[in-house]
């Protein structure tokens, strides 16, 4: 494959091929990796189970800030260096400043490419044989990255599970805003599983299925989780392999879970000496920001609520004035009533197709919102913990040459040489903490911008979306009073 | 809102029935009153008088008691509203159901009607109370109000068995049967319609706090992303003020026009409800007296047959008085019905239409914001 950054990295040569770089965790070996809680206990898999669900449900900002409050990645695996997924080098982009020491910082210093474009749709869950799978379709264009242009896929939700499960492990601790993976609902997989095909299972489902493509559409929007190896092959490959990591959370695993959060949490008050005034101020955005979302969400909810009442009771009034016209002697009365119901009946499907645009359009947005910005929130939080690092290595440093200096007053010569070596590689240990935290912070102001960036677009497209229903209800509804009214003329 | 009819008979009223106006309701410590405008026939002229409730059913009482008009039970009282004060009781809010609402507009639209169906009705407009009332300066309530024959009947204990009398006449079984189907429908979709407008109501109000919740989102400072973020924040509080603005709309043209509408068709079905019941009573008590007349002993045959023939006559002008009146409803009916659905539709078609273009301006807007 054509150039690429590092010379002493291993090149991804394809795809569905094993992943070569000791840094990226292959699917096999998760579960040997602590990264975050026991990944074991975290999803169960059992081929029964539709959805191979979870017995909880977990809260809107959980797993996120799970994953990262947890020990990062541990040592026997180097620092996380995600652009050595690169697998061609982006159309139209030079690399010439690339090769700058061992950070990876000036991978990120590519643009957006303008000529991206990816659309990917996710379908009606289907059975094959004992598993419910989603059908995934991507069509890309202009992407030397993809060997097709359209592909077709199936995934189980616990695929998608699992694929957000090691993004996550991957990137939130160096800084990356990886997007949510859509919450496991156990009143809907119960339903689902009880084969109810009532208006409420099937909503679930289509909650669901939106969920999954908008995560999918998040993810891949992310320009460095597109080119990321196991995203690639996700999109691509025919036959996932059955990780052993996606289980669904169990409720011994979730409390666990949560009691390292708590602990962690409870460590997290470290005082930082925030150097950066932006961090400060962006951190207590994010939280306002987060407190207006979860009003406006459920604000929404409300709306929502109300819409469907609506649309009920407007079901109703149908039927009664139906009835209405049925007891009317006079003719031309009983028409016009009977027309009243059927100018109700329309509302009524007019309503509910409002509530799902409210529903899909917003709380499902906000919601999404919500979740993206406990996964800044993990981000920021492990800028801090990355400086603590480097603190508590600076410290260590200090004891060292103290250790150091008192052993240069006794004759122990080799005693001291060890000293000096390992003051030494001290000092390699907390040069690289130093960047580490630099680089994290580096990557956060990006993914922050990008992030700000992202919101917009995103906020304005799904709002165009809801304006063109809403104008297109009212014509509907206009038509509708336009035929009542030449019924009712002739009364 | 209703039609009125010609006015064949003579009137005592000097004023004009079909345009009396209730002109404004004000609060009278705990009483709500009224401000009752009256065109005079004669000329140009007003009458402009204060009425309170009590007043109301001072006059309603006055018309029952009229005992010496032939056949006066077999008139369809136009029905008068329940009582609604500065404070009314949440048991009598929902029994007034539409009534209730719009801060007591739709009331005095039911108050109106009334005053102008009694005004146009060809044997109540004749009592003196209906000028009184309308008319004289000061507050005829104070006045005591005189026991009627209406209380004592409709309380009659064996009533639901009376109600099921069988009748004698084909006409009036036919308008017992269709009455009993009529008056459950009509409740039924008045109450439907009602719950659609609450709803409504509750619709508008989470569309207002949507938009004031936006409205916190907006995000001070240079940034351009942020600004771009608080621009569309602001312009989608505006979009949902619209929709609170429609949604408010379309609640009011419900309740102003339809809502309205089967209200009165619903209380006019329990007004002859009412009456229909009067002449069964009257039904039943001339059975009686025929019986009476015929098992009773010479001794008593005399007075007997006397009670018989004022029986018979009493229910002979009831149900040549009934069968008018229901008759000249029918057709009223069907037109006010009518005029209330096309309101209606005229109503929300301008409400939709307004909606239509205020939601495609924002539209245009969001579609010409270009962020870099």
């Amino acid at each position: 494959m054509a150039d690429t950054d590092r010379e002493d990295e291993e090149l991804f040569t394809e795809p569905s091929g094993t992943q070569s770089q000791p840094a990226s965790l292959s699917t096999e070996d998760v579960s040997a990796n602590t990264n975050g809680p026991n990944q074991d206990a975290l999803f169960d898999d059992d081929p029964e189970d539709l959805f191979a669900e979870a017995t909880e449900e977990v809260s809107l900002d959980s797993p996120e800030r799970d994953i990262l409050l947890s020990d990062g990645p541990s040592p026997a695996i180097t620092p996380i260096t995600p652009p050595t997924s690169v697998i061609a080098p982006r159309i139209g982009h030079t690399h010439d400043d690339m090769f700058t020491h061992s950070s990876f910082d000036e991978i990120e210093e590519e643009e957006v490419d303008d000529s991206f474009d990816i659309n990917i749709s996710v379908s009606d869950p289907e059975k094959v044989g004992e598993y419910v799978v989603h059908p995934v379709q991507e069509q890309k264009t202009s992407m030397s990255l993809f060997k097709q242009r359209e592909f077709s896929v199936k995934r189980r939700f616990s695929d998608f599970l699992g694929l957000h499960s090691k993004l996550a492990s991957k990137y939130l601790h160096v800084g990356y805003i990886v997007p949510p993976a859509p919450e496991k609902s156990i009143v809907g997989m119960t339903k689902v599983k009880v084969g109810k095909e009532d208006q409420s299972s099937n909503e679930f489902v289509e909650k669901r299925r939106s969920a999954l493509e908008r995560y999918l559409m998040r993810t891949v929007k992310h320009h460095i989780l597109l080119k990321d190896p196991d995203v690639l092959q996700f999109l691509e490959s025919s036959e996932l392999p059955r990780a052993v990591s996606t289980q669904a959370l169990s409720s011994a695993g979730l409390l666990r879970m949560v009691n390292k959060a708590a602990d962690a949490v409870n460590k997290m008050t470290i005082k930082m000496n925030e150097s950066d005034a932006w961090f400060e101020e962006k951190q207590q955005h994010f939280e306002s920001l987060d407190v207006q979302l979860r009003k406006l969400h459920i604000s929404v909810e409300s709306l929502v609520c109300h819409r469907k009442e609506l649309s009920v009771n407007t079901a109703q009034f149908a039927k009664s004035a139906a009835m209405l016209g049925n007891s009317e002697d006079h003719t031309a009365l009983s028409r016009a009533l009977s027309q009243l119901a059927e100018v109700e009946e329309k509302m009524d499907q007019l309503h509910q197709d409002q509530a799902n645009a409210d529903f899909y359009l917003f709380s499902e947005l906000l919601g999404d919102y919500v979740r993206l910005l406990a996964a800044v929130k993990g981000v920021f939080d492990h800028r801090i913990k990355t400086w603590q690092k480097w603190q508590d290595s600076q410290i260590l440093l200090q004891k060292k040459r103290e250790a150091e200096a008192k052993l240069q007053f006794t004759n122990k010569s080799d005693k001291l040489q060890q000293a000096k070596d390992e003051i030494k590689d001290m000092e390699g240990r907390v040069q690289q903490d130093e960047r580490d935290f630099e680089q994290i912070s580096r990557t956060i102001r990006k993914e922050v911008g990008r992030f700000e960036k992202e919101r917009v677009k995103d906020f304005k497209t799904s709002i165009i979306k809801y304006l063109e229903s809403l104008v297109l209800t009212q014509q509907q509804v206009i038509k509708s009073y336009f035929t009542f009214r030449y019924v009712t003329a002739s009364v | 809102m209703m039609m009125t009819e010609e006015n064949e008979v003579e009137s005592t009223l000097s004023v004009c029935g079909h345009n009396i106006q209730i002109a404004e309701v004000l609060k009278d410590g705990e009483m709500l009153s009224f401000l009752i405008v009256s065109q005079k026939l004669s000329g140009t002229g007003e009458y402009h008088v204060h009425r309170n409730y009590d007043d109301f059913e001072w006059l309603q009482h006055n018309l029952f008691c009229q005992e010496d008009v032939a056949g006066i039970q077999g008139v369809i009282f136009p029905p008068l509203p329940a009582k609604a004060q500065v404070n009314t009781a949440a048991k009598v809010m929902k029994q007034l159901g539409f009534l209730s609402l719009g801060e007591w507009q739709p009331y005095c639209k039911a108050l109106e009607v009334f005053l102008q169906q009694v005004a146009a009705h060809s044997i109540l407009s004749k009592n003196k109370a209906v000028e009184v009332f309308l008319t004289n300066p000061d507050s005829p309530g104070k006045q005591k109000v005189k026991k009627n024959i209406f209380n004592r009947l409709s309380q009659a204990v064996d009533g639901m068995r009376k109600e099921g009398h069988k009748d004698v006449d084909d006409f009036f079984q036919t308008a017992r049967d269709h009455n009993l189907v009529l008056t459950n429908c009509t409740k039924t979709v008045t109450e439907k319609l009602l719950e659609v407008v609450q709803t409504e109501q509750k619709i508008a109000v989470a569309c207002g706090h949507f938009s004031a919740a936006l409205l916190l989102c907006v995000e001070p400072g240079d940034d351009p992303n942020k600004q771009a973020f608080s621009k569309v924040c602001v312009k989608l509080s505006e979009v949902f003020e619209s929709m609170k603005k429609s949604t408010t709309g379309v609640s009011e043209n419900d309740v102003s026009t339809m809502g309205l509408g089967l209200d009165l068709e619903s209380r006019y079905q329990e007004a002859i409800k009412e009456m229909l019941f009067r002449r069964t009573c009257k039904l039943v008590e001339l059975e009686h007296a025929r019986r009476n007349a015929e098992k009773a002993k010479p001794v008593k045959k005399a007075a007997m047959e006397e009670l018989r023939k004022a029986a018979e006559t009493e229910f002979e002008d009831i149900s040549r008085v009934a069968k008018e009146e229901i008759t000249r409803f029918e057709a009223v009916r069907v037109k006010m019905l009518q005029q209330a659905m096309v309101q209606w539709c005229e109503k929300q078609l301008l409400t939709a239409k307004e909606c239509a273009d205020q939601f495609t301006q924002h539209l245009e807007v969001f579609r010409g914001m270009n962020f870099k």
